[in-house]
């Protein structure tokens, strides 16, 4: 019907459609290889793809690869990234119902696919990479665009070849090019209305979708995962098919040179969340992983702390309504709430019960440890007193060398792969006599290296810092009793510590200045600075941003004090 | 927004390059060639714009790896090498050098030869005039080792010259001609640029003298002598005075040469023969100088125990005190020495050890001693007493003859 071609046998343009969807020519039976193009929900899992009807496609005679548009790429990039989160245990309904509806509604939003394009807008996209003269006879990849594109009512192909053929003819100047189609477009244009999609987004899409089904993972997790290779994100464009050729502009867009930090996946989720319009999310209940009462005791483990400590969380958490349902559910496009990051949260929450339970001010904890032991010296049978400095000690060697561990890894990191890139036809074969050296070299130091370089990746795991009770040398403190630091009053356990010292009296401006507090190590106790240490390096983020959390957690803790004080103080200054 | 702390490619190489220089720095091979296996991608990233590019980083912690690890061989050596010169075209021949050297320093002449040969070969646009010298120093390389060719089968030669065997010996003349040609032209080459060029100045005079071309190699080393367009060298002086001194040339020429040498180096073993001659001269002037020259070597901790040097010194005083002409050089010279030659050259542990170790020198020392101190000093009246205990005839005529002489330490030290 709406295909307008002569038939190579018979000349005519009189075509049906046999039953396995191919073109036949009704004059003379001659039967092509070319199939309608059917609207295939089921693309996510890249099942059995449909030719492209070759009226919509560029024809050129040299080159290989084919035409792809930058959002197909990034849809594989997703594809590949779910399926690694569901290889670890995420359950299959973020690939296949989650993350697929999120990305439809993006491609919905931002006009890229799903909709009638808007007739207005010519698509000058400067192709010089051309598409397969033997198209014909091979299997294909998915010509997304072009099955997303069909509006509602079926078989708008015609739409299609208008459309494509609208496309400008290849361009001369080779400096503006790349593999996709739309590739400059993608980065000339001011997209900011629309939401440009970029790397580090395809991990706000995954994060977004996690959270939506209250997956237990964390960002500071999935971005650990990202970084020790069990996600795929660096490098993500050498799973791309033969036939998407990645050159010139694509570069740009595809090609990572750092690793995504947590606020700006962070934000770009908010963002996105809104974009999408999207309603309230799923509710985060007292049950759920990423409740704060929850987290801490995952990161009170790993940091080695006794298991007491968590009653002090949670009634932390209770008092200044951290743990509220609608506190902690994600809500879209309202502004007025500061949103909230789960571990992060937790993390602060913990060092506000160590300030409040041992002060923190490299004095008085020291003070109470030697008490402790004290105690634990003379009381011989019984559960063991939480010391300070036993603590310290033991943590402090574990996170120093796994720190430098860490640090090394960072400095030997291969960041090339074996797929090679090239901006253009041109810089190609300096581009691999380049890799073709490296690898050289990599071999001859490789064999002087000693050591066996470890070629698998280490196993994902959840925590990185494990204790075991069953060790004699006492280097578990979960047992530990914080008996010797508490004391009752009123058939309540409370601290002994009277004092508590806020990080900062007056909370910044976040929307200015990017920060609630600004944290100089120089400027705090080194007691405090190593408790943020350690969660720092367990959640792979600045330590500044535990300190804002922790000092956002203060102010509402003490709020009443704090108010207080400032309204005598502006009643003084009258 | 600040990320500064976000890690990304240059970060995470710039903290590789930091972990290697430490490893190095610790003489940690393995450890460093660990880090530079995941440095090296920094090739595949343009850092035009950096001062010192990863390509010349690689190359050059690349070839310090190399040599120390003991896993490594210098046929490792050799095709890193051979990468490197692929990397950069600016810093072809650089490499190429720098292989060569290491080549040498192996024993790897032959290699070392074919390397020279290739890289005198290579031609590249404007490259091969900006490298131009580079290109002068390959070619003198090659000159050198061209020469020690020649030199080799001189000696087969020499060697031969006993025995009657014509026909070998043609060929092997005929190719130790050819060679000295090759060397000859390139070694003359080098030493027109100024510059420190030791050794290819000597092999080419051996050259010229062998063959009998004097002048040349008269006017070659006047040139690298005296040219201040040169850095100044010593060794230049040192080699026109033996050369001078060779072909039998006047005393005037070579106390030139040799004054020059005493100007720039005045602790340099020459002087003994250099005061030798200047003592031995009529001319007042040469052997003022002479006594100059002496206290100048002496001045040096260097020369605190050779005998030769003070034997020099004593005989030139005790000429001086003898002729009781001329006391006033003595004067002048040991004016400036009065406060620290005491301490310097004569203290009593000094004597007792000279003593001990090297009578000799303990004679003559103890007569300069003598002489400038006065026989009350400790030196003399250590040694001297010794040596009279010891009953050694010289040192009792040198008691007599410093007290004679007292008086001269009188004047000389008012």
């Amino acid at each position: 019907r709406d295909f307008n071609e002569r038939c190579g046998q018979c000349s005519e343009v009189n075509w049906g459609l046999t039953d396995g969807g191919r073109y036949y020519c009704r004059s003379c039976h001659n039967v092509t290889e070319r199939t309608r193009e059917v609207v295939n929900t089921d693309f996510m899992t890249n099942s059995r793809v449909q030719r492209i009807s070759k009226g919509s496609r560029k024809q050129e005679k040299n080159g290989i690869g084919c035409e792809w548009y930058v959002c197909e790429g990034f849809q594989l990039v997703l594809k590949k990234q779910a399926e690694a989160l569901q290889a670890l245990g995420v359950c299959p309904q973020m690939k296949d119902e989650v993350l697929y509806n999120f990305w439809r509604c993006y491609l919905q939003k931002s006009k890229q696919a799903y909709c009638n394009r808007p007739a207005g807008e010519t698509v000058k996209a400067l192709s010089v990479c051309e598409s397969s003269t033997d198209v014909d006879s091979e299997p294909e990849r998915p010509s997304l665009l072009h099955l997303l594109s069909l509006s509602e009512s079926e078989g708008d192909l015609q739409t299609d070849c208008s459309f494509a053929s609208s496309m400008s003819k290849v361009s001369e100047s080779t400096s503006i090019y790349s593999g996709s189609v739309d590739g400059s477009l993608y980065l000339m244009k001011n997209q900011k209305e629309k939401l440009r999609m970029t790397m580090p987004m395809t991990l706000s899409f995954c994060y977004m979708a996690l959270l939506w089904l209250r997956e237990p993972i964390t960002l500071s997790e999935l971005l650990r995962f990202v970084v020790e290779g069990h996600i795929p994100y660096l490098n993500v464009f050498q799973h791309f098919p033969e036939k998407m050729k990645l050159c010139g502009l694509d570069l740009k867009i595809f090609c990572v040179e750092s690793w995504p930090v947590y606020e700006e996946v962070y934000n770009k989720m908010l963002e996105l969340a809104a974009f999408l319009d999207l309603p309230r999310f799923p509710d985060i209940t007292d049950s759920c992983f990423l409740h704060p009462d929850m987290l801490c005791i995952k990161y009170l483990m790993e940091a080695n702390l006794p298991d007491e400590l968590h009653n002090w969380t949670c009634r932390v958490v209770k008092k200044i309504g951290i743990g509220e349902v609608d506190f902690l559910t994600l809500v879209p496009g309202n502004k007025s709430t500061r949103k909230v990051k789960y571990d992060i949260l937790a993390a602060a929450v913990i060092v506000v019960v160590l300030k409040l339970l041992f002060l923190l001010d490299d004095h008085y904890e020291w003070l109470l440890s030697d008490f402790a032991e004290e105690k634990n010296k003379s009381n011989k049978e019984g559960g063991l007193y939480f010391e300070f400095k036993k603590w310290y000690e033991v943590v402090k060697h574990s996170l120093d060398v796994e720190q430098k561990k860490l640090d090394e890894e960072r400095a030997k990191y291969l960041w090339r792969c074996e797929k090679p890139l090239f901006y253009s036809v041109k810089n190609k074969s300096k581009v691999l006599k380049r890799r073709q050296m490296v690898v050289n070299l990599q071999n001859q130091f490789g064999k002087l290296s000693g050591s066996v370089r470890r070629a698998e990746k280490p196993n994902p795991s959840s925590f990185q810092l494990s204790w075991s009770e069953e060790n004699t040398d006492g280097s578990c403190f979960h047992g530990h009793s914080l008996k010797g630091i508490l004391q009752e009053k009123c058939g309540l356990l409370t601290a002994m510590n009277p004092d508590y010292w806020l990080c900062t009296v007056k909370l910044c401006n976040e929307k200015l200045c990017g920060h609630l507090a600004h944290y100089r190590e120089v400027d705090f106790p080194q007691s405090y600075h190593f408790v943020l240490r350690l969660f720092s390096f367990l959640l792979r983020i600045q330590p500044s941003y535990i300190h804002d959390e922790v000092c956002m957690i203060e102010h509402k803790l003490f709020d009443k004090k704090l108010y207080k004080k400032l309204k005598y103080n502006t009643v003084l200054r009258k | 927004s600040s990320h500064e702390h976000k890690l990304n490619f240059k970060k995470s190489k710039e903290a590789c390059l930091s972990y290697i220089q430490d490893a190095m720095l610790q003489k940690q091979w393995k450890r460093a060639a660990e880090f530079l296996t995941s440095y090296v991608e920094s090739l595949e990233k343009d850092y035009s714009r950096e001062p010192i590019g990863p390509s010349e980083m690689i190359w050059r912690i690349g070839t310090e790896i190399l040599c120390h690890h003991s896993d490594s061989s210098m046929k490792e050596f050799n095709c890193f090498m051979e990468q490197m010169k692929t990397l950069g075209v600016k810093r072809y021949l650089k490499v190429c050098l720098e292989h060569i050297y290491h080549l040498l320093c192996n024993g790897q002449i032959d290699e070392a030869y074919q390397n020279l040969s290739l890289a005198e070969s290579w031609r590249f646009g404007e490259q091969t005039a900006i490298q131009d010298k580079e290109m002068k120093l390959i070619q003198a390389y090659r000159g050198l080792l061209d020469y020690y060719s020649w030199s080799k089968q001189k000696n087969i030669l020499l060697e031969h010259g006993k025995c009657l065997d014509g026909f070998a010996d043609l060929s092997v003349e005929q190719e130790m001609h050819s060679c000295f040609r090759k060397a000859a032209v390139n070694l003359k080459e080098i030493i027109k640029i100024p510059g420190v060029w030791d050794v290819f100045v000597k092999c080419y005079v051996d050259l010229l003298e062998f063959y009998g071309d004097h002048n040349e190699a008269c006017q070659v080393l006047n040139e690298y002598a005296y040219n201040s367009k040169f850095p100044a060298n010593p060794n230049a002086h040192v080699y026109l005075y033996h050369f001078l001194k060779r072909q039998g040339e006047s005393k005037k020429s070579l106390v030139s040469a040799l004054k020059i040498l005493h100007d720039l180096v005045p602790s340099h073993e020459l002087m003994i023969d250099f005061n030798t001659m200047l003592q031995k001269s009529k001319k007042r002037k040469k052997r003022r100088l002479g006594l100059e020259v002496i206290f100048a070597a002496l001045d040096y901790a260097g020369w605190k125990e050779n005998v030769k040097a003070w034997s020099c010194l004593a005989r030139q005083v005790k000429q001086i005190v003898i002729s009781e002409k001329h006391l006033d050089w003595i004067k002048q010279e040991w004016n400036s020495r009065k406060d620290w030659w005491p301490a310097f050259h004569f203290s009593r542990y000094l004597a007792k050890r000279n003593w001990q170790e090297n009578k000799s020198l303990s004679y003559e020392k103890a007569l300069v001693a003598g002489i400038f101190l006065g026989k009350d000093c400790k030196y003399f009246k250590y040694v001297s007493h010794q040596g009279c205990k010891a009953q050694v005839k010289r040192f009792r005529i040198l008691k007599k003859f410093v007290n004679r002489h007292n008086p001269v330490y009188l004047r000389i030290s008012g």
